[in-house]
């Protein structure tokens, strides 16, 4: 771990240029268990994988409603997480209180890069040591955002972060035409999947380990829209059987594959 | 030698001469607003089918004095809403500038929102009612017109006090004594409203001026209109009162310059 004597602070460069502090924040992101989200033309999905610290334990929480029309999921440090959300619930609250609109994602979610940002360049700070993907609905229809440590925040179409993400990325890179178009249900499926993907060999969904938000539009404008709900427990249970018979179902299509 | 304490680290007066006090803030209370003294009257704005119609005269009191007489007292903001101010012009100056760089603002950020109508009244009466709470009121009396986030025609009157209401015809000042009833003639509710022609609605609002200029010893004959609807903003601030006809005047005693 003791890579040079650069990275002690966060506002000090190495000589190759980079700030080892943001960087080990970032592998801070990639501690924390599995998050996914996908958005098409009508929603905007979160799902998670969680975990518990051990067996007599209860399990983490990994999705956030923020407002009425968005909510996060995180992976990494759940107290940093815990900051920047309750900053993002003010933010919507004052939004609705001085102008009486839902907040637009994107200058919510530049917000919260810009405090991280400042994290980087202040001597005796410390980066955020949390990734997040924010979901939800403003007047421009459904939208997904990742930010991460360093500040940089960006919109996706999909996108996983957290312990073996890539698995669940290449899922959603080989799916990705089909999401547009996706319904609620669908959606919620092909995050699941995605999932299931970056699961390790002995590890199964089940509804424990579970955490599915949606939102979405009814139709035109911010009146009809579909909150931000989230599912734990029992009710991810329609969606974890799918992907559990999908899975049988696709094994079997792929072995028939091979066989022709 | 001086032994008065709040002489002791000063430059000598014998030496140095007198202290330059004026450098100094030259004490005093902190003045708020006691009364508006350059003054606009009325306001008048009707819903019709498509929109909104808004007018003011372009006249700006000092007392009785008709001191000046091309202020335009009906504002854009960002191309879809229109405020008009009654009260201070002082404080409609100021007001303008906090409106100007709030579009500006709202335009730096994401692309694809705006603050509509609605939005901006929400603001608007929140800005007056803490100035109100300060004891140091903003003196207007303000409609703003344009449409709400269905894009249906919104119009909403805020004053001084913060105090909020909503009609489908509104009046400021004389206004809310003579033009109101004529325009709830036109349009008694939100129904009757949603029925008129903009034809219609511009006669009701020129004739409700017509009348404003016959008995407001404070108004003039030329005037601000602008008609509001998803189109845009037609804005026409240099319009002259037709069709006047003072015959009804000689029959009034104490009417004009008359004094018996």
């Amino acid at each position: 771990m003791f890579r040079n004597n650069y990275d002690n602070d966060s506002v000090t460069f190495s000589p190759q240029g980079r700030i080892f502090q943001v960087e080990y924040a970032s592998e801070a992101v990639k501690q924390g268990s599995v998050v996914v989200g996908i958005v098409s033309k009508t929603h905007a999905v979160l799902v998670a994988l969680k975990r518990n610290a051990e067996e007599l334990s209860s399990y983490q929480k990994k999705i956030i409603a923020i407002d009425e029309h968005l909510g996060l999921s995180l992976a990494g440090l759940a107290s940093d997480a815990r900051v920047l959300s309750n900053f993002m619930k003010q933010q919507s609250l004052s939004s609705r209180l001085t102008y009486g609109r839902a907040i637009p994602l994107s200058r919510l979610v530049n917000s919260i890069g810009d405090r991280a940002q400042t994290n980087t360049q202040h001597y005796g700070k410390r980066p955020y040591g949390v990734g997040l993907l924010v979901a939800g609905v403003d007047e421009t229809g459904p939208h997904l955002f990742e930010f991460q440590p360093s500040g940089m925040t960006q919109e996706m179409v999909a996108c996983a972060i957290g312990a073996r993400s890539q698995m669940a990325r290449t899922y959603l890179e080989r799916n990705l035409e089909k999401f547009v178009d996706c319904g609620r249900e669908e959606l919620v499926v092909h995050g699941l999947k995605a999932l299931k993907e970056s699961l390790a060999q002995d590890k199964e969904l089940t509804v424990e380990n579970c955490s599915v938000g949606v939102v979405g539009i009814r139709g035109e404008g911010m009146k009809a829209i579909e909150g931000f709900k989230l599912f734990d427990g029992q009710n991810v249970k329609q969606w974890v059987d799918m992907v559990a018979e999908g899975t049988e179902e696709a094994a079997e299509e792929e072995s028939m594959e091979v066989d022709s | 030698m001086n032994h008065l304490p709040q002489a002791w680290g000063r430059p000598r007066d014998d030496v140095y001469g007198a202290y330059d006090s004026s450098y100094l803030q030259n004490g005093g209370p902190t003045q708020h607003t006691q009364r508006p003294i350059v003054t606009g009257t009325s306001v008048v704005a009707l819903k019709f089918k498509d929109g909104v119609v808004i007018a003011a005269d372009n006249l700006a009191s000092y007392g009785s004095l008709a001191r000046f007489t091309d202020v335009k007292r009906l504002r854009k903001f960002a191309e879809t809403s229109v405020v008009g101010f009654g009260g201070d012009v002082s404080d409609m100056q100021y007001l303008d500038r906090l409106l100007n760089s709030l579009d500006i603002q709202e335009a730096y950020g994401s692309s694809g929102h705006t603050l509509n109508a609605q939005n901006l009244h929400t603001y608007l009466s929140k800005v007056l009612y803490k100035r109100r709470s300060d004891f140091n009121p903003l003196w207007n009396q303000l409609l703003v017109a344009g449409l709400d986030g269905e894009s249906k025609p919104f119009l909403a009157a805020a004053d001084l006090l913060g105090t909020t209401f909503s009609s489908p015809s509104l009046a400021t000042g004389y206004g809310a004594h003579l033009a109101q009833p004529l325009l709830r003639n036109v349009a008694p509710d939100e129904e009757a409203a949603s029925k008129l022609s903009l034809e219609q609605a511009l006669e009701a609002v020129k004739e409700s001026m017509k009348v404003l200029f016959y008995r407001d010893a404070r108004s003039m004959d030329k005037y601000s209109i602008a008609v509001i609807t998803k189109d845009g903003i037609d804005l026409k601030e240099n319009e002259q009162l037709e069709k006047q006809s003072w015959a009804f005047a000689d029959q009034i005693r104490g009417y004009g310059t008359q004094v018996n």
